[in-house]
């Protein structure tokens, strides 16, 4: 096999389904997750057949059960990618889910780079010439390959801070390398010397990076974009439209959307993680008051709000309640009904919409949803987030490779304190220096390669 | 008029420190070897620095040890200054170096040659090597003497259409004066070899007796002397040491140097060739650094019987009365009389993209190249390559396998394969950090990194071999044998302890765990280790370097299997990179160039990047495939 490591990595779409699978292929795959699975007929996976489905539980180190599982076993060659491969059926939802996925990391695997999968399928010779020179097609057409816009704009700052963070600790390298190499020359500046401080600076910024890995989770995982409006006004109407099939209850009682109904929307490639709200209003009642704190919470937690408002009825004293609450949001507002007569004038218009944009719609006959689409999509495109103008972390795979240059500059910073010599610093700063070059690649066209096989579905 | 001479099995072209290495090479091996040199006074010359070693090319030359070569050998004979640098800085990129006695070198080897059964050494000049069929035939003298041979070592130094420049003046001749050889290029051109024009140069040499010492710093050698040969024992080679001086240039120097800059060669256009960035020229360092205000100046004996001295880090191009003037601005050489002027010398070279990793040339079989003829600078680095070319064409002779030193393996591995990969457009020295795995290559261990390799090539006696398993073995038990030996909390293992600053224990710990800890030493626990056999020193510095370091060592080695892994995954030698799917253009020219045996060698073409690779690796698994299916078929019919 060429591949000697073993990659794991969750083989279905975020946030979509009941059931999510982590896909674990490579040499040490049946003992990695050996280590944290416990069979319910007790028996070790090392121990069973190939291509059998295994029950029992994943649990964490310290013993603590993450999810109820189902294993599949498949031992190569017959699998996927040629080597053996273990799938872990997990049924908690997203949060276990990604538990389960570090779990599998922490006892040895590593997070599978987009597309990986089919490369290692594909190198180890698993897929028939028809479907490469399907890929070489795709490859051929690299110069129309491009990722969104959104993407892009992020990136290209990622690759900004990245290339001035590789420049400082090339320069700290450099220093070492000619203290090493020219011994017998004087130095103009001291070698050791600020060289820690230096490095916690720039500890300190990457740190910093690491955070927006969960910014860069809105892109990646979708815009989280909170539905506010009075009681009644059609929110879940909204809300199911959007999503083209009925997941929330909608009903003409107000306040029988208790809960925050989380659904995902994909907007040219952009998803959005919908957050349905109940009405905000004062109440009473003590569960819906549950939900209405949740829904002030998604609130404050949004990206992005719709602000729904019944052109019809124009605006009530309640919607203005809620106009105040998100007076600091970004906005889209989104006048429904509008196949009924419209009761919102323009001084109203000005005065309570100006700071967002404005769509029309009609959540019941379907119209408008498509103006309302490109709207949330311009949110993103249009460098209307407020994330756009900082570099940010955006997949796994990066922020892995983030923590590990972390990793490598705290390993640095350790063997400074221990009084370490200049020839064991400089390899972890050299693995430093990489970790952070694999974040952005050399350059976008090296990695023409790795953007193709991430065009295939990551786990597939 | 053209004769047959004399057949022989191996020619060597160049006496200097790859020739020597080579030659010696392959008539120890047991082949005929007849060493060509233009003046046999100069064999072994160092026209240059006055010293062997150094960082990484201490490593270089210590490796040349382990395998059998000379020059670790001749340098421990003839060092006036012995020092081990980077002592403060960690095993791996500790360096030795030795200042040496530039004549008493090149005599030395210049006798070890002659009583090396199989060689001869003819001083003459070699203007045209025969080929056909693609493989070597023979080499012809100037004078007409042809010699049928086996195989080739191309060590031509800087000797080949070279020119001296000193301002305005330019003298047609090789290094010091000596002959240059004007046809070989043109033979080599004519049998399709792409020649490159390299440029370097070296500094006036003074006279000792008209330097002021006494205002400068001393620079003494060291009181422990580590010998460059293995098979050299401390006591074998002390001698009294000559110390070198330090004093600095000033601003007055800097003004006489940019004052006379039109005049430099280097900044008129009259010198074509690349220059190398580390070794600049004042000249250069001046209008480079143009804020430093002051440049270290070295001044280091030549010799023990003469007052020659070299002024290091003075390599000039300069006018001759620049020179003087500059100089005499540098406190202590106020009244300096110059012995011999620097000057700045071109020459040409092989692109060494043409040769495989065994230094043999692809398109041309039996030939062989080695040295700065390949574009590298320095001593050192020649007499590496040299040996390397010496022990291959001995191989070739003998129809074996070539013997092939990797990046992991040794600083030989990384000199050659960045020789022979990766585009230098300088004169190529070598350096620690060109070392991926540097902590593995360290000085101290070059002998058990490459001892089995120069035995089982042949340069390696039975004898030295012996001792070499021995050490080998003294090692591994020492190391195991510390894992289960156990210190207590007993009164005498916390006073050791506590004498030395350490933190007391709290329980029973093995004496490889707490060797560990940096302020402890292996003699500190003598007393308390009754059962400790009697180890040479050189088993317990490795001993300790395994303890101390090892957290490093098995990451440096995982990375090893890692390259190991893309080294050992083959390109067919017969690959077309046109039938090669989505290839970018300068990818496809560099690979075609190289023709790289490994994926591992492609990846460290630049220019070739990693989405090259990928393509590279798709389509040998999609033609391995149809191959495959192909034969599948055959054999069904």
């Amino acid at each position: 096999m060429l591949f000697e490591d073993t990659i794991a990595a969750i083989s279905t779409p975020v946030g979509i389904g009941g059931i999510g699978i982590i896909r674990v292929s490579g040499n040490d795959a049946v003992s990695i997750v050996d280590k944290i699975f416990r069979a319910a007929n007790k028996k070790s996976l090392a121990d069973v057949d190939s291509h059998t489905i295994n029950y029992g539980h994943i649990v964490n180190k310290d013993g603590k059960v993450l999810d109820e599982v189902l294993v599949m076993l498949m031992k190569g060659p017959r699998t996927f990618t040629r080597e053996d491969v273990v799938e872990i059926n997990c049924h908690g939802g997203p949060v276990p889910l990604n538990a389960v996925l570090m779990e599998v990391i922490s006892v040895g695997a590593r997070i599978a780079d987009s597309g990986e999968f089919t490369k290692r399928a594909f190198l180890n010779g698993r897929i028939d010439l028809a479907q490469v020179e399907a890929i070489m097609d795709v490859i051929e057409a690299k110069t129309e390959l491009s990722l969104s816009q959104a993407i892009g704009q992020l990136e290209g700052n990622l690759s900004k801070s990245i290339k001035e963070y590789q420049d400082l600790l090339i320069q700290i390298i450099a220093r070492i390398e000619v203290s090493i190499d020219y011994p017998e020359y004087d130095q103009d500046e001291p070698i050791t010397e600020e060289f820690d401080q230096e490095l916690e600076e720039l500890l300190t910024k990457l740190q910093r990076l690491l955070k927006t890995a969960d910014t860069g989770k809105m892109i990646r995982e979708g815009v989280k974009t909170a539905i506010v409006g009075r009681p009644n006004v059609g929110k879940s109407s909204l809300l199911n439209a959007l999503l083209e099939e009925n997941k929330a209850i909608v009903t003409d009682i107000p306040g029988t959307t208790r809960d925050v109904v989380e659904a995902y929307l994909n907007v040219d490639g952009i998803p959005f993680q919908l957050l349905d709200t109940a009405g905000i209003r004062e109440t009473d009642d003590v569960v819906e008051r549950i939900g209405v704190e949740k829904s002030k919470t998604s609130i404050e937690e949004a990206d992005l709000v719709l602000m729904l408002v019944d052109s019809n009825a124009g605006l009530l004293e309640k919607d203005l309640e809620i106009l105040e609450q998100i007076k600091d949001k970004r906005v889209i507002y989104v006048l429904n009904k509008i196949d009924l007569d419209n009761n919102i004038t323009e001084e109203m218009f000005k005065e309570h919409f100006s700071n967002g944009t404005v769509a029309r719609i009609s959540a019941k006959e379907q119209s408008g949803l498509n103006e309302l689409r490109t709207e949330m999509k311009n949110f993103v495109i249009k460098g209307n987030t407020s994330i756009s103008n900082e570099a940010t972390i955006s997949n796994q795979r990066q922020k892995q490779a983030l923590i590990n240059a972390i990793k490598s500059l705290e390993k640095v910073l350790d063997a400074i304190a221990c009084g370490l010599p200049e020839d064991c610093l400089a390899i972890d700063l050299h693995d430093a220096y990489g970790h952070l070059g694999m974040i952005v690649g050399e350059s976008l066209k090296e990695e023409i390669i790795d953007q193709l096989f991430s065009r295939f579905c990551l786990g597939k | 008029m053209t004769y047959i001479a004399e057949t022989i099995d191996v020619a060597v072209i160049g006496g200097g420190h790859a020739g020597c290495e080579a030659a010696l090479a392959t008539a120890r091996m047991g082949h005929k070897t007849s060493m060509f040199t233009m003046s046999l006074d100069s064999i072994a010359m160092m026209p240059c620095n006055p010293n062997v070693g150094g960082t990484s090319k201490g490593h270089l030359v210590r490796e040349i040890d382990a395998l059998g070569g000379e020059m670790g050998k001749n340098i421990d004979k003839t060092y006036i200054q012995s020092r081990m640098l980077n002592t403060a800085k960690g095993p791996a990129v500790h360096s030795l170096r030795a200042q040496a006695d530039k004549v008493k070198y090149s005599h030395k080897m210049k006798e070890v040659l002659e009583q090396t059964e199989n060689l001869s050494i003819r001083q003459q000049e070699i203007v045209e090597v025969q080929v056909e069929d693609g493989k070597v035939k023979a080499v012809v003298t100037s004078t007409g003497a042809v010699y049928p041979c086996k195989v080739v070592v191309l060590a031509g130094g800087t000797y080949v259409r070279s020119r001296c420049l000193t301002g305005e003046h330019i003298e047609h001749t090789g290094p010091n004066g000596l002959k240059t050889s004007n046809t070989l290029s043109d033979s080599l051109k004519a049998l399709g070899i792409e020649l490159r024009r390299f440029k370097t140069g070296t500094p006036a040499r003074v006279d000792a007796r008209t330097v002021d010492f006494s205002v400068m710093e001393p620079q003494h050698g060291d009181k422990r002397i580590v010998p460059f040969s293995f098979e050299n024992k401390e006591d074998d080679i002390k001698r009294d040491q000559y110390p070198c001086y330090l004093t600095y240039t000033n601003e007055k120097t800097h003004q006489i140097i940019r004052d006379n800059l039109h005049r430099s060669p280097m900044y008129s256009g009259v010198i074509e060739g690349v220059g190398p960035r580390y070794c600049p020229s004042i000249e250069d360092k001046v209008v480079r650094f143009a804020d430093k205000e002051r440049h270290q100046v070295f001044i280091e004996p030549e010799g023990e019987n003469t007052t020659e001295m070299y002024v290091q880090g003075m390599s000039s191009s300069l006018p001759e009365e620049v020179q003087l003037e500059m100089l005499r601005s540098i406190k202590g050489l106020e009244n300096v009389q110059v012995m011999r002027t620097g000057y700045a010398i071109e020459y040409d070279c092989i692109n060494p993209m043409q040769l495989k990793h065994s230094l043999e040339l692809k398109n041309i079989e039996g030939f062989f190249s080695a040295g700065q003829m390949n574009g590298s600078s320095g001593y050192e680095e020649a007499a590496a390559q040299g040996l390397v070319a010496g022990i291959n064409a001995a191989l070739k002779v003998e129809g074996r396998e070539p013997m092939i030193i990797d990046r992991s393996e040794g600083y030989v591995g990384v000199l050659i394969d960045d020789l022979v990969t990766k585009e230098t457009r300088e004169p190529y020295r070598m350096m620690t950090s060109r070392a991926e795995y540097r902590l593995l290559l360290r000085q101290d261990n070059a002998d058990l990194r490459l001892t089995q390799k120069g035995y089982e090539a042949g340069l390696i006696k039975e004898e030295r071999y012996v001792k070499f398993v021995e050490k080998r073995a003294a090692i591994e038990a020492e190391l195991e044998r510390l894992k289960t030996v156990f210190v207590g909390t007993s009164e005498k293992v916390q006073a050791i302890l506590e004498a030395k600053g350490s933190t007391l224990l709290r329980s029973g710990i093995s004496l490889s765990e707490i060797l560990k800890r940096p302020e402890l030493e292996y003699d500190d626990f003598k007393e308390v280790d009754t059962d400790r056999p009697e180890l040479p020193l050189e088993v317990i510095e490795q001993v300790m370097i395994e303890l101390r370091y090892e957290g490093y060592i098995v990451r440096q080695q995982r990375q090893v299997e890692q390259f190991k892994r893309l080294e050992r995954r083959l390109i067919p030698k017969d690959i077309n990179y046109d039938d090669v799917y989505s290839l970018r253009i300068e990818a496809k020219q560099k690979l075609e160039q190289v023709r790289p045996i490994s994926i591992g060698q492609a990846s460290r073409i630049s220019g070739v990047s990693p989405a090259d690779i990928s393509m590279l690796l798709v389509y040998l698994e999609q033609k391995g495939r149809m191959e495959k299916a192909q034969n599948d078929e055959k054999e069904e019919c």
